[in-house]
């Protein structure tokens, strides 16, 4: 691979102190190549929304090594950094703050930056997520569990990042709707070339988004296999295969 | 009690159920007009939020808010009316002939008692008998919902169980009393995948020892259709179709099709999902 | 809105508070007022609370014009007259209207009140919103401060600053407000940290929001309504409190006709000339209720579970 969009090396998360110390990642590494969506699966408890957050910086007392383009992460994370990497968050009704309209959330990085032209980027970024640009001036009590999400994609985008990370972005939603965000995801990443690395317990959305995927328990990667084996089933480590086992087969004819 | 004309009635006869809310401009219907039978077998009622599945569930139940009007044609369990009964006898119906499991053991256990006490108050209620005869089959249900060690179970808080085990907690706790009825309202959807299917194994093994009838309620379609008999299909308060399980990939309604569609498959490649389209006349009333 | 005639301005109003989706920044922020005013209406006793206090307010603005009795103005041939005809609530023991008085005396207890609100409300949420949200030794030390003044009973501690820089409003609003601001400052705290763990706080620092940004626009915002709702609920208090201190010689002096002040000089004549005290004891009790009816009101408004 040539020089990796997103490298993670030997990187360690442990909470608490002593005796009460737990684990939560442990030595998980991977490459994500410019372009390439990157998929992580476990079930609660593995460590992989740990990662996302180590990764961001959200989370700063981890130990090994974030490479972004091949360079150290900044620490702390610096305003560089975050115009490289952004993320979105699981929970959509919890990711936008309650009480400030769309256009206000969506305006805050454009005024921390100082960037211009900011109504349209914001109408321009809305459209790019499917939504009209009047959604600019809703409060988010006043979306649906879709539509926020979409917000939240489109915050993350006000930066022209390179690099996003998705914890569970579509968990929380109908499968309805979520098929409809991960198209937009999906639109987004080709459009701009984008590198992702999502999070998720779902074997079938990590399937369709990513092109390889870890499979993480108890703070491990236990493998790490491109999604051509995953769907033909050719995974070597007995957790992989009780995973794959677990998810019902789609509703197709039998 | 109600007599009908059959030798043996359903064991859950629901027609024409509707709950309705007061909003701000009138009423709002949560369910307008479901009806179906329930034998004892596995029915599924599968939809998305706001379908009207849960409300669906409670109503049966009675559980719904006061300002909820609830009216039916019919509402009956084994013959006995539900709608006309009173406060009393739905208290002696709720947990003794239906029971209710519900999503997330965490908020439906009583976090300052223990297991083995919140087990034997819910068979005491119901049944009557001796604390050694309540503790005795509180141990044997335990075994029953394999669980390994019972006894060091029993001493255990709610906040001390794992996702598996609390349900498994609160599937030994609302089957005990032997009722006729089980509903299970999204019982896995808060588990971890690699769980489900053990839960959803001890919830049949239990539903099937006892005799009893179950309405598993979900979003889950593929799940539904690998556990369950027969699956309702719900969409804006409305049953949209009813089918037999494993008929599902045939399935002949537009809302049905589009919602098997926009799953991501995981045996094959799509470039994009599809997106279901609603069809406006799927929200008014198809004429009875 | 360029050529349409201009025959029904209100209903057009209507229409753009009532529209299902708002087109423009300011329409979005007119329609949340909207809603915040149509819950507050539906709440008949939080509404009622509002109509007395607005009463009040507009008596206290205009109401000295109206009587023609002079506040100061002695007349000791009238003194201590039941309420009559004339003198409506009575006269007191040197003939002054009591009426007059009361409303003379609205304007000092109303100005009191806001002023206490205006300085011990944000000076709480500030120190308690950040305290909250930064944690460390901003914390600690804000809270011990905290602890301090919470430890002596509001009145004592009123007393002891009113002692020391002697009695007056202005020093008898200072000393109010001195232990109106811890209660205030914890609340915004709990609120504070609960809210930093949002995935919204974690977004907008992922975006390089600095502290003061996150404290000042994101994490105030939360805690405001919680603070709204408690000054208004603490009102009764701090009017009482203002009161007490009139009551004691420490607040308004007189002539003033400060309400506290009025009820200690009418205590005397309770048995024989009752409505010296009964005129200001009601119009506290009145203007507390109304405090406590709007602020128990005021919580569904300010912070709706659902809109």
């Amino acid at each position: 691979m040539t020089t990796p969009s997103l490298e993670i090396v030997n990187l360690s998360v442990s909470f608490g102190h002593g005796r009460a110390s737990v684990q939560a990642v442990d030595k998980a590494s991977f490459r994500v190549a410019r372009g390439e969506a990157f998929g992580i699966i476990g079930e609660s408890g593995s460590g992989k929304s740990t990662i996302l957050r180590a990764i961001t910086g959200l989370h700063d007392g981890y130990d090994g090594e974030v490479m972004i383009n091949g360079k150290p992460a900044p620490r702390p994370r610096n305003r560089d950094f975050f115009k490289t990497v952004q993320m979105v968050f699981q929970d959509p009704y919890s990711s936008l703050h309650p009480r400030r309209m769309i256009r206000a959330t969506l305006m805050e990085p454009l005024e921390i930056y100082r960037l211009d032209r900011r109504e349209a980027r914001i109408a321009q970024v809305l459209v790019d997520v499917g939504l009209a640009p009047e959604f600019a001036y809703r409060y988010p009590h006043q979306l649906s569990g879709g539509q926020r999400q979409r917000v939240a994609v489109a915050r993350a985008l006000l930066l022209e990042p390179e690099i996003l990370l998705l914890d569970e972005p579509t968990s929380a939603l109908d499968v309805s709707v979520q098929a409809g965000v991960l198209n937009v995801l999906n639109a987004l990443r080709r459009a701009r070339g984008l590198s992702y690395v999502m999070v998720s317990h779902d074997l079938r959305v990590v399937a369709h988004m990513c092109s390889r995927i870890a499979v993480m328990t108890q703070g491990n990667i236990v493998e790490e296999l491109t999604v051509e084996d995953l769907r033909a089933q050719r995974a070597t480590q007995p957790y992989t295969r009780t995973l794959i086992a677990a998810s019902p087969a789609a509703v197709t004819a039998d | 009690m109600y007599w009908t004309l059959e030798m043996t009635d359903p064991l859950l006869e629901v027609r024409n159920l509707r709950v309705a809310y007061p909003s701000a401009h009138g009423y709002s219907d949560a369910l307008r007009g479901i009806s179906f039978t329930l034998g004892r077998e596995k029915l599924g009622i599968v939809g998305e939020s706001g379908s009207g599945k849960s409300t669906a569930g409670r109503a049966i139940m009675r559980l719904l808010p006061p300002k909820a009007r609830v009216t039916a044609d019919a509402l009956r369990l084994s013959g006995f009316d539900l709608l006309g009964a009173s406060e009393r006898q739905m208290r002696d119906i709720r947990g003794g002939r239906i029971a209710m499991i519900l999503q997330d053991p965490r908020y439906a256990l009583n976090p300052l008692k223990t297991v083995g006490a919140q087990i034997m108050e819910s068979y005491r209620i119901h049944i009557k008998g001796s604390r050694a005869e309540a503790r005795d089959r509180m141990l044997a249900m335990l075994e029953d919902v394999r669980i390994r060690d019972p006894r060091r179970v029993t001493g255990l808080y709610p906040h001390e169980l794992s996702g598996g085990m609390g349900q498994r907690v609160m599937i030994a706790m609302m089957l005990i009393p032997s009722p006729e009825l089980v509903i299970a309202d999204e019982p896995t959807s808060a588990l971890d995948v690699t769980v489900r299917g053990q839960i959803l194994d001890v919830l049949n093994e239990r539903v099937e020892a006892q005799g009893a009838g179950l309405i598993l309620i979900s979003h889950d379609l593929p799940l539904v259709s690998d556990f369950c008999d027969r699956v309702l299909v719900m969409y804006g308060g409305q049953i949209m179709e009813e089918l037999a399980a494993h008929d599902l990939s045939q399935a002949s309604h537009p809302y049905t099709i589009a919602l098997n569609a926009s799953l991501p498959p995981l045996d094959h490649a799509v470039d994009e999902l599809i997106v279901p389209e609603y069809d406006p006349s799927w929200m008014t009333e198809a004429p009875k | 809105m360029t050529d349409a005639p201009v025959t029904q301005p209100r209903e057009s109003l209507r229409a753009w508070l009532r529209a299902p989706t708002a087109s423009s920044p300011r329409q979005a922020r007119a329609q949340a007022v909207w809603r915040g005013w149509q819950r507050l209406i539906a709440n008949r006793a939080a509404f009622a609370g509002l109509i007395v206090l607005v009463i009040l307010v507009t008596l206290a603005a205009i109401g000295p014009w109206l009587t023609p009795y002079s506040v100061m103005g002695q007349d000791l041939s009238v003194r201590l007259q039941p309420p009559s005809a004339q003198h409506l609530l009575g006269t007191d023991d040197l003939g002054r209207d009591i009426l007059t008085r009361i409303l003379y005396g609205a304007r000092i207890t109303l100005m009191m009140a806001a002023l206490v609100a205006v300085i011990a409300g944000p000076i709480g949420l500030a120190v308690g919103a950040t305290a909250g949200y930064l944690g460390g030794w901003f914390d600690v030390v804000a809270m011990r401060l905290v602890d301090v003044f919470l430890s002596f009973p509001s009145l004592i501690l009123a007393l002891a600053f009113v002692a020391a820089l002697g009695p007056g409003i202005e020093n008898a609003v200072i000393a109010i407000s001195l232990s109106a601001w811890p209660p205030i400052a914890r609340l915004a705290r709990a609120e504070a940290l609960t809210v930093r763990k949002s995935d919204y706080i974690a977004a907008a620092r992922l975006q390089g929001a600095s502290p003061m940004r996150l404290i000042l626009k994101h994490v105030m915002p939360i805690c405001l309504p919680s603070v709204v709702v408690r000054v208004t609920l603490n009102m009764a208090g701090i009017i009482l409190t203002a009161a007490g201190l009139g009551f004691l010689g420490l607040g308004a002096q007189p002539p003033s006709p400060e309400w506290g002040a009025m009820l200690a000089s009418g205590r005397q004549f309770m048995l024989t000339s009752w409505w010296l005290a009964a005129a200001p004891g009601a119009a506290i009790m009145l203007v507390s209720l109304s405090f406590n009816l709007l602020g128990d009101g005021l919580r569904d408004v300010l912070d709706p579970r659902n809109d």
